[in-house]
């Protein structure tokens, strides 16, 4: 248990209490405009200050955050629910058309940066939080799709395997009883790299104004609202930039942590 | 004076103790073998030599190369050292290349890095270096476009391109095939005698040790329990470790008798072919034959070896007799059924046969406990057993080959790669298969645990009639658990027949080579 | 090499194919009738038949997918809706932004990431290796456009070494580059955080090879055995992921313009999905999408080049 895991783990718990806790209350409601507030610094009533309408910063923060944690969570579910089963589709079905098939698939959404997957789909379909999650959940499957056959490809050729197949397993209770349970901790520490790009992809495309629109609040979109105000009120351009950033940082400590809680490979040193 | 002189050496990785009071000497252009099972501390003791221990390594002692003691010197002057008057060969030749320079490059790289001579030199000299080695390749291929044997001829070039006065060998054939290890030792005895070299060769093969070395060292756990000079040693085993050693190298089992019956396997004309990838882009494809109209029986009980080096299409054979892959021409019936059956599962052949691989460490999944593990081929029972009964038979299985059944429980990693052998034969046993396919089932083990390990197979002979198929490319080994052998060489078989009498009367001009170039141990008076 | 090279050739002709296909299904498919939803419900009937007579509605749906993309191989990209002027003019403008852009911070990406994931793997566990990895992760963690507002809070209107914005063409390069600048370095540095990570990973793995050991028995010092054998074999899988960076660059590209009043191809793309001229975003998507798949192409071959196990196999 690395120090990296532990700092992750309570950052990351720390957001997710405060999106948690926003499903039942708020310090303070955001959706009605107090000017007569606006601007204000960090002070006893309002603890992170207030933006150019006057709203609770903290509040705002909050909701936010349940914004960020559901988009990119769902992003990743459709990730891992479509991609990982390709993937261990692919790895059963290696070398045939079908594996190739998926394999081209993958590229080509690839050549798709999930932001030009949301300009096509808002230009289309107009910006909402589902579309952001649509957007970033297509970019996860190749992502998924590709590193669950990578790490399954191996897998098939080792002895235990073989085994099995000797003893007359079919394709898919291999993949479900030997390959899945091999592969899993990668998934989980994947997973929890691609909820992170979910959360900077998601801030990212509500900053340009393709994600979720107001009264939902999201990080981004406090940025894109701060531009304006970067030298009069600083606070209100750093908050929400602290909140992405300390929330993608756990997110990473926690990854990292627990890729080498499950697989502390010591590299040996040729050199 | 001694060429190289290892006095009262000592080492510790951190807290464990690995070598402990080693003393070894080495005259000029002497052959010293250091042998020993895993863990017996060879590979440290050469690294130890070059000055290559791992960090954290705490070494105590003496080690002198002729003057000079490599524990005191400066890691740059050892630098120096290395490659000019000693050099190293590794067990591995497949990884110990840079796959992305020439080969020329790399053993000119030995030369123009102690800079011995200018570029252009260098390359004249690693052309001449390679030749010398008897690897007729361009200088200017990557490793990726030769074979195992020929990357060990490069490894050899690069390490004597400067000729040190002690070359250090760690298992340099393990990794290779009978025939290529014969020319690759034959290959450094000659150059011992041009070069006047000493050489310091590390082996687990008490054959390949008799064969070629003046003096043996023989190590367990990090002490040296024995050394003396090869005729000395052979003749008058002193240290009860020598002798089980010896013992265990030369084991023979005493196999039940085997009574002639109807064949059980049958494998009739086969061919297999493999599409090669296109050359040119309009080009036709060209194929390689793995398996050109191989055909066998196996009788019921009977038990059967099968001999080949890399490429014969051993595996390809195996795979396909096991039903997991498909044949061209010809077919393969267990039991007068097809053992290839597509998509549909025909579970009454899989009943009948079972394999055990060769790698104890990769036959089980990590995750699953042993009684799961050797459960699995219940699979192929028409009437799922279940619960208590299941595990009795586990239970059964696990004190067959010698293992308790509390041990059914634990995970792999918790066993020794000899116990896990056991417990994947306890998995073949299980469904009582009548066939049992061996590839390569004790290569990977310690002489002495094969040993205990073929006696259980020569043991579970005598309890019932198991017929099995035993790939090996140990001929000492394939000598004593079989009654008939078959050999193999490019995708067909070149003889077969009764063991002893193919052994110590080949026909086909192959099996005399192959025959010739094992190492054998002279027999203990 | 040559074989090699006519299958990715192959490959990238089909994926533009099909890229294509799902542009212009998404573009002129999904939404029905794209002249309706171009000019909204209130439309009057005969703005709604020019436009469809001029985006070609009334023919097949076959006919005006090829004749898009021999339109596109002409170099024709159609009109603007909102601007009444050929797509390729307003395209070829905020193009010359939007690339140089992205390969002054890949550039920058890469000069910064190199040195430090190798320094950090030479001196694994050291301070400057614990040093490099925590400032990496803070930059991987940073969104790039928070990161471009903060350099613009300090080095413009703090310290006035930069503008804080527009950019004022090419005629002088100098200035053209300097007003770039700013934006280069804040899309470069997350990406080198993640760069250099990648490239400490790769050198680790080569340094735990077989071959490294080789290396030293030969006599090569721990030093000489980096440079010369491990950093080159790692460098070649790196080579992969800078293609994917590019991707990433040009996208993010798009939002750093929004901070830096760049009039390239973001504000362009903006624009017209606000005003739903699909004509433009259609085109735009495409050309996004082609540079990708072309540049992945270019590192596939370079790959090639670099790594003999793909080009002679025996």
């Amino acid at each position: 248990m690395s120090r990296g895991l532990i700092i992750g783990a309570f950052l990351t718990l720390i957001f997710a209490s405060l999106a948690c806790v926003s499903l039942l209350w708020i310090p303070y409601d955001i959706e009605t405009f107090q000017i007569p507030n606006k601007l204000k610094r960090p002070n006893w009533d309002n603890w992170l200050g207030t933006d150019h309408f006057g709203r609770d910063i903290l509040s705002m923060v909050m909701m936010g955050a349940r914004t960020s944690i559901a988009v990119a969570l769902l992003a990743v579910g459709i990730g891992m629910v479509i991609g990982v089963p390709l993937g261990l589709f692919s790895a059963a079905r290696r070398g045939s058309f079908l594996d190739e098939f998926i394999m081209r698939g993958n590229d080509l959404i690839f050549a798709f940066p999930s932001l030009v997957i949301a300009i096509l789909i808002t230009a289309v379909f107009g910006a909402s939080a589902v579309n952001a999650i649509v957007a970033i959940g297509i970019f996860n499957i190749p992502v998924f799709a590709r590193l669950t056959r990578a790490a399954a490809l191996p897998l098939w050729e080792r002895d235990f395997v073989l085994s099995a197949r000797v003893c007359g397993k079919s394709e898919m209770r291999i993949s479900v009883e030997h390959i899945f349970p091999n592969i899993m901790n990668l998934m989980i520490v994947q997973g929890t790299i691609q909820f992170s790009l979910g959360i900077l992809a998601e801030a990212s495309l509500s900053y340009i104004g393709l994600g979720a629109q107001p009264p939902t609040a999201s990080w981004g979109r406090m940025l894109a609202d701060a531009q304006t105000l970067v030298s009069i009120a600083p606070h209100v351009a750093l908050v929400p930039g602290f909140a992405i950033l300390l929330m993608v940082l756990g997110l990473n400590l926690m990854g990292d942590g627990l890729r080498d809680l499950f697989d502390p490979r010591i590299k040996k040193d040729r050199a | 004076m001694n060429l190289l002189s290892i006095e009262h050496l000592s080492l510790s990785i951190g807290d464990t103790k690995i070598l402990h009071d080693v003393s070894i000497e080495m005259r000029p252009g002497e052959i010293v073998a250091i042998t020993g099972e895993s863990g017996s501390g060879k590979s440290m003791t050469a690294l130890a030599v070059m000055g290559l221990l791992p960090r954290g390594s705490v070494a105590d002692g003496l080690i002198l190369l002729e003057n000079t003691n490599i524990l005191g010197t400066s890691e740059s002057d050892l630098c120096s050292m290395r490659g000019c008057s000693m050099g190293m060969v590794f067990q591995e030749p497949m990884t110990a290349l840079n796959p992305v320079q020439t080969i020329g490059d790399q053993v000119a790289e030995t030369i123009t890095i102690h800079k011995k001579a200018s570029k252009h030199n260098a390359n004249i000299q690693a052309r001449a270096m390679l030749r010398r080695v008897g690897l007729k390749v361009d200088p200017s291929r990557y490793p990726h476009e030769l074979s195992g044997g020929q990357r060990q001829r490069v490894v050899i070039a690069m390490a004597i391109a400067l000729r040190p006065k002690l070359l250090i060998a760690d298992e340099p054939t393990t990794a290779l095939d009978v025939t290529t290890q014969a020319t690759i030792l034959k290959l450094l005895k000659d150059l011992v005698t041009e070069f006047d070299m000493g050489l310091l060769i590390i082996t687990h093969d008490l054959a390949v040790v008799a064969d070629i070395a003046d003096k043996i060292v023989v190590m367990q756990k990090g002490h040296v329990v024995e050394a003396a000079a090869t005729y000395d040693l052979l003749h008058n085993m002193r240290h009860p470790y020598t002798k089980s050693l010896f013992n265990a190298s030369n084991h023979k089992v005493i196999l039940p008798e085997y009574r002639p019956s109807s064949p059980f396997l049958s494998v009739e004309s086969v061919t297999r072919k493999y599409n090669l990838p296109r050359v040119k882009v309009f080009g036709l494809r060209s194929t390689f034959q793995a398996l050109n109209g191989v055909s066998f029986t196996i009788s019921h009980g009977e038990r059967v070896g099968l001999v080949g080096e890399s490429g014969c299409g051993k595996s390809t054979l195996t795979r396909a007799i096991l039903g997991l892959e498909e044949v061209q021409e010809g077919q393969i019936l267990l039991d007068g059924q097809a053992v290839f059956t597509k998509k549909v599962v025909n579970l009454s052949v899989r009943r009948k046969m079972q394999v055990v691989f060769q790698d104890p460490y990769s036959s089980f999944n990590p995750r699953h406990r042993v009684d799961r593990l050797i459960a699995e081929p219940l699979h192929v029972l028409n009437n799922k057993i279940m619960g208590k009964d299941r595990e009795r038979a586990v239970a059964k299985a696990l004190e067959d080959v010698g293992m308790r059944p509390e041990d059914s429980s634990k995970f792999i990693h918790e066993f020794s790669g000899g116990q896990r052998q056991r417990i994947a034969i306890a998995r073949a046993l299980i469904i009582e298969p009548e066939l049992i396919v061996f590839d390569e089932a004790v290569s990977a083990l310690d002489v002495s645990i094969r040993a205990q390990v073929l006696d259980l197979i020569a043991g579970l002979c005598q309890k019932r009639q198991l017929a099995y198929l035993f790939i090996s490319h140990d001929l000492s080994v394939v000598s004593t658990i079989t009654d008939r052998v078959i050999v193999m060489q490019s995708g067909k078989i070149v003889e077969q027949g009764d063991t002893h009498q193919v052994f110590s009367n080949p026909q086909h001009s192959y099996t005399q080579r192959l025959i010739a170039s094992a190492p054998k141990l002279p027999e203990i008076a | 090499m040559i074989r090699y090279t006519v299958a990715r050739l192959t490959s990238l002709i089909i994926s533009l194919i099909v890229a294509s296909l799902v542009i212009f299904s998404v573009i002129e498919v999904i939404p029905g009738d794209p002249a309706s939803f171009m000019l909204g419900i209130n439309a009057r009937e005969d703005t709604l038949a020019a436009l469809r007579s001029e985006m070609g509605l009334d023919k097949p749906l076959a006919i005006r997918y090829f004749d898009w993309v021999i339109g596109m191989l002409q170099g024709d990209f159609g009109n603007s809706w909102t601007y009444k002027t050929p797509v390729f003019e307003l395209v070829a403008d905020r193009i010359w932004v939007s690339l140089p852009l992205a390969i002054y911070a890949l550039i920058l990406s890469t000069l910064i990431a190199f040195p430090a994931g190798i320094l950090a793997a030479s001196r694994r566990g050291g301070v400057s290796d614990v040093t490099i990895m925590g400032a990496t992760q803070m930059g991987v963690a940073i969104p790039n456009f928070w990161f471009a507002m903060i350099m613009v809070l300090i080095f413009a209107i703090n310290l006035r070494w930069f503008s804080a914005g527009g950019f004022p063409g090419w005629s002088d390069p100098i200035q053209g580059l300097k007003s770039l600048t700013l934006p280069a370095i804040s899309l470069a540095l997350p990406q080198a955080a993640i760069l250099a990570r990648i490239m400490r990973s790769s050198l680790l793995d080569m340094l735990s090879e077989d071959f490294i050991r080789t290396a030293r028995a030969k006599g090569l010092s721990r030093r000489q055995a980096l440079w010369r054998h491990a950093v080159r074999n790692a460098l070649i899988p790196v080579i992969t992921i800078i293609g994917l960076q590019f991707s990433f660059l040009l996208a993010g590209g798009i939002i750093i313009e929004q901070i830096f009043f760049l009039p390239g191809l973001g504000r362009l793309i903006f624009q017209a999905i606000s005003a739903r001229d699909l004509i433009v975003v259609e085109s735009v998507v495409m050309l996004l999408v082609f540079t990708v798949i072309i540049v992945n192409f270019a590192v596939d071959i370079t790959y090639a080049i670099v790594d003999p196990r793909l080009r002679r196999k025996s």
